[in-house]
């Protein structure tokens, strides 16, 4: 079964690629080329190629309603293999070669790095669709997941209010997200008057498996008598193993409770979800939130991948979004023109699959809303509590020393994405960090 | 037509008044007067989750043999929202959405689709009312078991209503072990008492138990006390739990070393085989152990209602479809390769990239689940500081197992033989009538099947994808190195010595510095004895 569907997927992409070939040849006159830079292979494949097929869906069915101002959407799919500096030389190839008028891609802050340069260099247009650390705005970039005040804070908040939690674990994968976040974290918590030594702050490596010591040291450090929460950061594959022993050692979340910022139903369709009940994480989207919208587009995507067991999930609803509003600023600008789209998307408002509307803002950030859910046994979350309106992006944290009076704002005449409000000042590519 | 009509309208009112009579018969035999259940339950459509508890606190308090039912049911996310009506229903999900049923009589009411019903959201506060509850109740049971879980959920969180439970159970209570946690559950509460003998009793007696919330009730008990006679007690109670719990956490480092060393050995034994006795650098050794847990996958995936033993079965497949493999790649790229280890490690590097890149086209780049079957779930606890995890405890053991059965093999056997006379000197063996290249081409089966175990085995504690392998290979080749090329022993002791070395390392240096400074160890090492720990004498290893 597995293999027979393998199959036709595999006979499907050759023919795609062979029409791909053709119309390239073609009718390239007549389409607008669409760059989707995402790992089909490597450890980040798990995630990210989940995000291609959300592209293709996305194209699919804007060609069927008759493309973007008459034209017809050309994919072009490159494999950067999870390897970052490839990701720069992909995105080269893309722009330069291959003439895509937009790209979505990246998943892991690194690679969005890698491809900074070379997208303002040649004055490309990347849409980023992943919840990220901040401290970042880029001209050429749009931001459509969540930034840390639109998850990380929000979550915090959520465990000092709501649970009464007193004692923080900070636990991340060892690269730039988790670091970031906890910095910004840190300093949240510190402002909130949680000592020193109520907060213990934990880097393990990409695809640990080897949790034991780890969980045993949070099991001690909750035992103090303090409500105690634990904050994870962890990403990508190594969230099962770290859940797998979080059962095993019979952690519960009544007793310590784990809200994670990189878990969602994908990670979790990976495991027996019955231990783990009631753990937390915050996010913009669920799939088990309940209206139309949400539920035509969980159709919509079965139907795609002829599989109704795939799960949607939060960076896929950013992907929807930055598609959606990518192809109305197209139409509103009547031109694929990289400065003339991104003028149009300030402002621009497309629905969510909450049952809102997300707001493109002038510094390149969303306005969301946040969600908190609990696991639940069928691996799915249940919203526990949201905010009551949506949050807008805060590019810059004004929890950090660094960054608390730079701003980012890239509508007229201001035209900065590090606008110093105090000396009144553009710091250009001298705040890059 | 109007007959139809009129036979489906008697059967309306056939059903209605069934469940009215239902109905009040549920309410008949229920004593307790006051809202009814229903309307209880209908409270909990409330999205406040204040108003939940108020609700499930309401339900608790009926005498109604449907309210641990529904307790349960709660917990278990079978109550249900009727997304026209509004009403809390009892929901049973089935392949065409939701079969909704009366709470109180459990008739039938209607089928619903999969979203025309949703459970009743509760969360982390929630649960712990409700299992509170439940506890309660268990106090009570025939079942010592129960009765032990009840008490131990109550330890730190009971209030007044369940101290008197708990009183009152103390009292009749004949099994040891729930008189002992009832026991500490009293004594924490006895803490807050007014009368200070009480006070000190009930420290002597706390200072003998583990549990944390003990420990806690001590400190705060050290911090709020004005009598210096009871503070000393106190402080005296918490400095022999600490030293105690200093003790256990030592225990449990070690037991992390062995379960790591256990894993660093089902990895490297293989290659031990491969790499120390034939001398082939293998680089697809990985890629093996990989096949090995895609087995395990596939095995479960054929075998859907047989979880708890279909590991026993993925054993000898795993081991068949690894050898297999094994034994292909020896035919047809290592045979041609023997002497010319530099070839060798290339030729093997690209197998290993062919073998997961057919892995990504034939299960997907995804992660598979391997189901863990009840029996590896869970932990043996000894006592609330230390318990040691089920599937650890079991690769430990099975680890050693397979180890005594390749060193069996190896000694005892014909094929044994047969592969140390050709390691040691192949031209003599073959003088002596020996096929060499069949023994070759079955120890390289031997090494790869042992890999494909190792792989079942992993597969139980890692990510089962094509990525697997990758993350073992070093691992493996560093404690055959460390160990000695050759010596079966030496992969044992480096494995073990290797593993508990890390964990002696990682709550001081952290997960990420403490493998770096294993690894610049074992350069450090190998600069001064390049054979290892326990080195191959003999002419075979002059060559």
């Amino acid at each position: 079964m597995q293999f027979s569907n393998t199959l036709k997927r595999l006979t499907a992409g050759i023919m795609l690629s062979g029409s791909l070939i053709y119309s390239g040849a073609a009718m390239a006159a007549d389409t607008i080329k669409v760059g989707v830079l995402h790992s089909l292979s490597g450890t980040m494949a798990i995630s990210e190629s989940t995000l291609k097929d959300t592209v293709l869906m996305m194209i699919e069915e804007q060609n069927k309603k008759g493309g973007v101002m008459g034209k017809q959407l050309e994919p072009v799919v490159v494999d950067p293999a999870s390897n970052w500096p490839l990701f720069a030389e992909k995105t080269r190839e893309l722009i330069s070669q291959q003439g895509v008028d937009v790209i979505f891609g990246c998943w892991t802050s690194v690679s969005r790095k890698s491809v900074l340069p070379v997208v303002e260099e040649l004055n490309g247009l990347l849409f980023y669709p992943v919840q990220y650390e901040g401290e970042e705005s880029s001209k050429n970039v749009f931001y459509t997941g969540a930034a840390p005040n639109q998850q990380a804070i929000p979550a915090v908040n959520y465990l000092i209010n709501e649970l009464g939690v007193e004692r923080f674990v900070l636990a991340g994968t060892d690269y730039v997200y988790p670091r970031t976040t906890n910095k910004i974290l840190e300093a949240y918590l510190k402002s909130k008057g949680v000592a020193d030594k109520d907060i213990m702050i934990n880097y393990t490596p990409f695809g640990h498996s080897d949790w034991q010591s780890i969980v045993s040291d949070i099991k001690a450090f909750g035992n103090q008598g303090k409500k105690t929460a634990v904050v994870s950061t962890i990403n990508g594959d190594a969230n099962v193993p770290f859940y797998k022993e979080l059962g095993n050692q019979g952690v519960s979340a009544q007793d310590i409770p784990v809200v994670a910022f990189s878990v969602g139903e994908e990670e979790l369709s990976g495991i027996d979800t019955g231990p783990l009940v009631g753990h937390l994480a915050a996010w913009n989207y669920f799939q088990s939130v309940y209206n139309d919208a949400n539920d035509a587009f969980i159709a919509q995507w079965h139907d795609f991948t002829q599989d109704d067991k795939r799960v949607t999930n939060d960076p896929m609803e950013a992907t929807y979004i930055g598609f959606n509003m990518w192809v109305k600023a197209v139409e509103k600008a009547q031109s694929t023109d990289t400065d003339k789209v991104a003028e149009a998307m300030i402002g621009m408002e497309t629905p969510n699959l909450t049952g809102g509307m997300a707001v493109m803002n002038e510094n390149h950030h969303l306005s969301k809303p946040v969600l908190i859910g609990e696991i639940q046994d069928d691996g799915q979350f249940a919203v526990v509590w949201e905010t009551d309106g949506l949050v807008k992006g805060d590019a810059w944290s004004d929890y950090l020393p660094g960054s608390k009076d730079l701003i980012s704002d890239w509508s007229a005449p201001t035209k900065c994405g590090n606008y110093n409000t105090k000396t009144q000042q553009c710091l250009g590519s001298k705040a890059m960090q | 037509m109007g007959h139809a009509i009129g036979r489906f309208l008697t059967t309306l009112l056939l059903a209605a008044l069934c469940n009215t009579v239902l109905a009040d018969l549920a309410t008949d035999t229920g004593p307790a007067p006051g809202p009814g259940l229903h309307d209880i339950l209908n409270q909990l459509a409330s999205r406040s989750f204040d108003d939940k508890e108020a609700a499930i606190r309401q339900l608790a308090e009926q005498d109604h043999p449907r309210v641990v039912p529904l307790l349960n049911a709660l917990m278990n996310r079978d109550l249900v929202q009727h997304r026209d009506s509004g009403a809390i229903l009892l929901g049973r999900k089935n392949s065409d959405g939701w079969l909704l049923l009366d709470p109180v009589s459990e008739a039938e009411q209607q089928q619903v689709g999969s979203r025309d019903a949703r459970p009743v959201v509760i969360n982390n506060r929630l649960r712990t009312v409700i299992n509170n509850q439940l506890a309660l109740r268990d106090l009570a049971s025939p079942d010592s078991e129960q009765r032990y879980q009840a008490a131990g959920q109550l330890i730190g969180n009971a209030d007044p209503e369940m101290l008197s439970a708990l009183t009152a159970r103390r009292a009749k209570e004949t099994v040891a072990r729930v008189q002992d946690r009832i026991d500490v559950a009293l004594n924490i509460a006895t803490l807050d008492n007014d009368d200070l003998a009480a006070r000190l009793n009930a420290i002597d007696a706390l200072a003998d138990s583990l549990h944390p919330a003990a420990k806690n009730a001590l400190r705060d008990r050290v911090a709020a006390s004005d009598n210096p006679a009871e503070m000393r007690a106190a402080e005296k109670a918490l400095a022999r739990i600490e030293a105690r719990i200093e003790r256990y956490q030592t225990a449990d480092t070690l037991f992390f070393g062995l379960s790591l060393g256990s894993v660093l050995l089902l990895a490297a034994i293989g290659l031990a085989i491969t790499f120390g006795v034939m001398g082939v650098i293998n680089m697809a050794h990985g890629e093996l152990i990989m096949i090995g847990a895609y087995t395990t996958y596939v095995i479960q995936q054929l075998l859907p209602n047989s979880h708890e033993w279909s590991l026993l079965i993925a054993i000898p497949a795993a081991f068949m479809v690894s050898a297999l493999v094994g034994i292909l790649i020896e035919r047809f790229v290592i045979r041609f390769l023997y002497g010319r280890p530099l070839e060798t490690l290339l030729a093997t590097f690209g197998v290993s990239l062919i073998l997961q890149q057919a892995v990504r086209v034939i299960f997907s780049p995804l992660n598979r689940t391997v189901v863990t079957p009840e029996w590896m779930s869970g932990a043996l606890e000894i006592n609330p500081v230390f318990s040691l995890t089920y599937n650890r405890l079991y690769i430990i053991f099975f680890a050693l197992a397979v180890f005594l059965a390749l060193l069996t093999l190896l000694k005892k056997t014909r094929l044994g033989l047969q592969v140390r006379a050709v390691s040691q000197n192949r031209t003599t063996a073959r003088a002596m009538g020996i096929r060499s290249e069949r023994v070759n081409a079955l120890t390289f089966g031997l090494g790869s099947g042992i890999a494909g175990i190792a792989g079942v085995a992993l597969a139980q504690l890692t990510n089962v994808g094509p990525n697997l392998g990758q993350s073992y290979i070093i691992d493996s080749f560093m404690v055959v190195v460390f160990g000695g090329v050759g010596n079966l022993w030496g992969t044992l002791t480096a494995a073990f010595s290797l593993g508990i070395a890390n964990k002696l390392l990682e709550p001081m240096a952290g997960a990420v510095l403490a493998k770096i400074i294993v690894l610049i160890f074992i350069i450090l090492f190998i600069q001064r004895k390049p054979r290892g720990l326990f080195p191959q004498r003999g002419r075979a290893a002059e060559e």
